[in-house]
């Protein structure tokens, strides 16, 4: 096949690339451009779209002996994903850039130019598994990243290749370094590519201004501090409130809910976080397999957590989610995504039926 | 390997790597007062003399550099400051925006920090320079200019300057004129005596010569502060250890390269107008940028004989360029490339081509190694891959 590796200038997407072309596949690699002006390590960029990683791309292309470009998806990444995350923030949700990443530039802006220009798929350094079709948790579930691969859809998915699904990242390093690979021991990245100093309320202000508001008590409808801007807020937070006067009990208080239009912060004990239902839109089912509601689950509520049981329905191609047991820090905007519901074939030696990616949708909102 | 980018840099010639294989073999520096040192200075004024003889120059006026961006650099920074120095009203820098990176952006550092003015002139459609923009940007305050700087012939899409007029336009109002003939030496005629510019920057690796080395003809009553410091060679203009096996191989360059201008020039425009005829024949709405290159310019070509700078409308240039590449064909964006990100070219922006435009553009260039087979290969591949190229573009804009 013809290949095309997206690749960061990290270790995963090295070793990714390294795979596919001893896998026998004609491999290009190519670096996304995400930034108009990107940075360097000396203007203070720690983020995963600077010079240097560029650099360090090209020079595990060099190592493979296969052509290596540059491309320039600033603007997509910009409509896409930056605007996107701002919006949701303005609207008092909880985006996840990488996820939005995923879904409207690696695998749909980057996959669709591929394929316009003969490419057969795009091979990336995600930790998952596709098996027939179907994607599933990685080997490395310290490395897991099915849950934001979850909202790509089954024509996304045959299009993909992610050769790490079955190494575990100690595993992925070793194999860098036996192929003499510099960026074998380069940190992971954690930030926000965009926000390069890592400081998401910074830059939130910057973008949006000062949305300044009340927080107001649950229990006493009281309003109690006074916020810069809500968007500083997530459902579940507990640090950072600034309140001076403890609650009547003592108690702990957590950001129960954000109002943008009155920008009003809610917060409140940690009971009124308690979530039963849990509501979400735009579903997909990566496997292609519509399975038959409703249907016993675990369900993953953002992007670094565990999993919930529950039992999951279909109604008017929403996703209702009644879990069995409370769950907290549930946020509207946080994707959702199911695993388990549909058995692998008993006699193949696959991943559990646990591992595997059912569905996925945008939360819309929750119940107690 | 079908390679079409001999302006990005063309293969070094075999008598120049013999000369500097033979010359490498020799110790000693030119700056050193023993035998030694006497034998690589004679090779090195030799050389120089061989330069100025070929380019209509004085070897003194010769300065050798470490290439293109250095010469550049030397001679805008250098008459900058030398001409302020001389009076602090002379602050102003007159320039076309068709300008290598290696000018423009000195000029800019220049602004940022050394109190340096700008006049952006116009360039026509085909990106050149006319005198009576030049005459009219002189006008606007002849007293507070310290310098003009126009390249000889444009190097993404090959446009040939009226430097002799140019220069005559400056000269009027004693202002020094500069001029980067990096593209321009082998290709077009270039006599620095008679075409009267002050300073005019040569480099050996476009001519088959070694790269890292070049020179800045510069006149002898032409003001230049260094840029460097240091052993004081070059007349202090230009400290710094001679590259004695570099120089000589430029020389050799130089004098090939203007030994067989003429011939070239008819082999690699026959070449251009081939390819140009056989690719339209591929992409009927392909368009040429830059001079048509039917005219005449001091005695030469008005377009560089060796460039088809083409328009591929509805494609992207960067996927043209990658689908070529695996085809085995070379050639370039013709753009400039920052941090590997590509740009619309600030050449065709400047000559008035929207963005798109300016994004579906390819560079071919000839040079002594190409042959017609190299027009052939690009002949078979260039329709598919247009094709490609178009519906990428497409899938972007769907997504829009």
């Amino acid at each position: 096949m013809r290949v095309l590796a997206a690749m960061s200038g990290g270790v995963d997407s090295a070793v990714a690339a390294a795979l596919a072309v001893e896998a026998g596949h004609e491999v290009t690699g190519v670096h996304m451009a995400l930034s108009r002006t990107p940075g360097t390590l000396r203007t203070g960029s720690r983020g995963c779209c600077t010079v240097e990683d560029a650099f360090d791309a090209r020079r595990v292309c060099d190592l493979l002996g296969i052509p290596f470009y540059v491309w320039d998806f600033s603007e997509d990444f910009l409509d896409d994903v930056v605007a996107d995350f701002l919006s949701e923030y303005a609207a008092g949700r909880t985006p996840n850039p990488c996820l939005r990443c995923n879904e409207k530039i690696k695998f749909a802006a980057l996959l669709d130019r591929a394929i316009a220009l003969g490419f057969d798929a795009v091979c990336t350094g995600h930790y998952a598994r596709l098996i027939d079709g179907a994607l599933y948790r990685s080997v490395d579930l310290a490395k897991d990243q099915s849950y934001v691969l979850a909202v790509l859809t089954p024509d996304q998915l045959a299009h993909s290749m992610f050769p790490l699904g079955e190494l575990t990242k100690p595993q992925v390093r070793a194999q860098a370094r036996a192929r003499g690979f510099a960026v074998a021991a380069k940190p992971d990245s954690y930030d926000i590519c965009f926000i390069p100093d890592g400081d998401t309320h910074g830059y939130l202000v910057d973008k949006l201004g000062a949305r300044p508001g009340a927080v107001v008590d649950a229990t006493t409808g009281e309003q109690i501090a006074e916020h810069d801007g809500f968007f500083a807020y997530t459902i579940g937070q507990r640090k950072g409130l600034g309140l001076s006067r403890p609650a009547a009990d003592g108690r702990p208080r957590y950001v129960l809910g954000i109002e943008p239009t009155t920008r009003t912060v809610t917060v409140g004990p940690a009971s009124g976080l308690d979530v039963r239902l849990v509501v979400a839109d735009r579903v997909v089912f990566p496997g292609g397999r519509r399975p038959d509601f409703p249907i016993r689950v675990q369900a993953q509520l953002r992007a670094h957590g565990g999993t919930v049981g529950g039992s999951a329905d279909l109604v008017d191609g929403t996703l209702r989610l009644s879990l069995d047991q409370a769950a907290r820090g549930v946020a509207p905007g946080q994707t959702m995504v199911l695993y388990g519901g549909a058995t692998p074939d008993a006699a193949s030696a696959g991943p559990a039926a646990d591992q595997y990616v059912l569905a996925a949708g945008t939360i819309v909102r929750t119940g107690g | 390997m079908t390679y079409l980018d001999h302006a990005a840099t063309t293969p070094v010639l075999p008598e120049v790597i013999a000369a500097i294989s033979q010359a490498m073999t020799l110790t000693g520096n030119a700056s050193s007062l023993h035998t030694s040192g006497r034998a690589a200075r004679r090779r090195i004024e030799e050389s120089r003399e061989a330069i100025a003889a070929a380019l209509g120059a004085r070897p003194s006026e010769v300065v050798f550099t470490s290439g293109g961006t250095e010469s550049d650099n030397l001679a805008v920074a250098g008459i900058y400051r030398a001409r302020v120095a001389a009076d602090p009203r002379r602050h102003r820098i007159i320039a076309p925006a068709i300008e290598h990176h290696a000018v423009l952006d000195v000029i800019e550092h220049l602004v940022a920090d050394a109190g340096a003015a700008v006049t952006w002139l116009e360039v026509d459609d085909f990106g050149r320079v006319h005198a009576d923009t030049l005459a009219a940007a002189i006008a606007e305050n002849p007293a507070d200019v310290a310098l003009v700087t126009v390249m000889w012939a444009n190097n993404e899409v090959g446009t040939v300057n009226p430097i002799r007029e140019l220069a005559e336009v400056a000269h009027t109002q004693g202002i020094p004129f500069h001029t980067d003939a990096v593209q321009a030496v082998g290709q077009v005629p270039v006599d620095f005596a008679r075409s009267g510019v002050d300073a005019l920057t040569v480099t050996g690796h476009k001519i088959g010569g070694p790269v890292g080395v070049g020179a800045l003809l510069v006149r002898r009553d032409t003001p230049v502060t260094p840029i460097m410091f240091g052993g004081g060679q070059e007349r202090s203009i230009r400290s710094g250890t001679l590259d004695k096996a570099g120089i000589i191989g430029l020389a050799v360059a130089v004098q090939d390269a203007v030994a067989h201008r003429v011939e070239r020039a008819v082999a690699h425009a026959a070449l251009r107008d081939e390819l140009i005829r056989a690719v339209t024949a591929q992409v009927p709405d392909v368009q040429l940028s830059g001079d048509p290159g039917a005219g005449l310019m001091d005695g030469g070509p008005s377009r560089l004989p060796g460039n088809a700078h083409l328009r591929f409308p509805g494609c992207e240039g960067d996927s043209l360029l990658m689908l070529l590449d695996a085809a085995g064909i070379e050639c370039s964006t013709g753009s400039a490339c920052t941090a590997g990100v590509a740009r619309p070219s600030h050449v065709l922006l400047a000559m008035g081509l929207p963005e798109p435009d300016a994004r579906a553009s390819l560079r071919f260039t000839f040079g002594h190694t190409s042959t017609i087979d190299d027009v052939t290969a690009v002949a078979q591949a260039i329709g598919p891959a247009v094709q490609r190229s178009r519906r990428a573009a497409l899938a972007g804009a769907r997504r829009r």
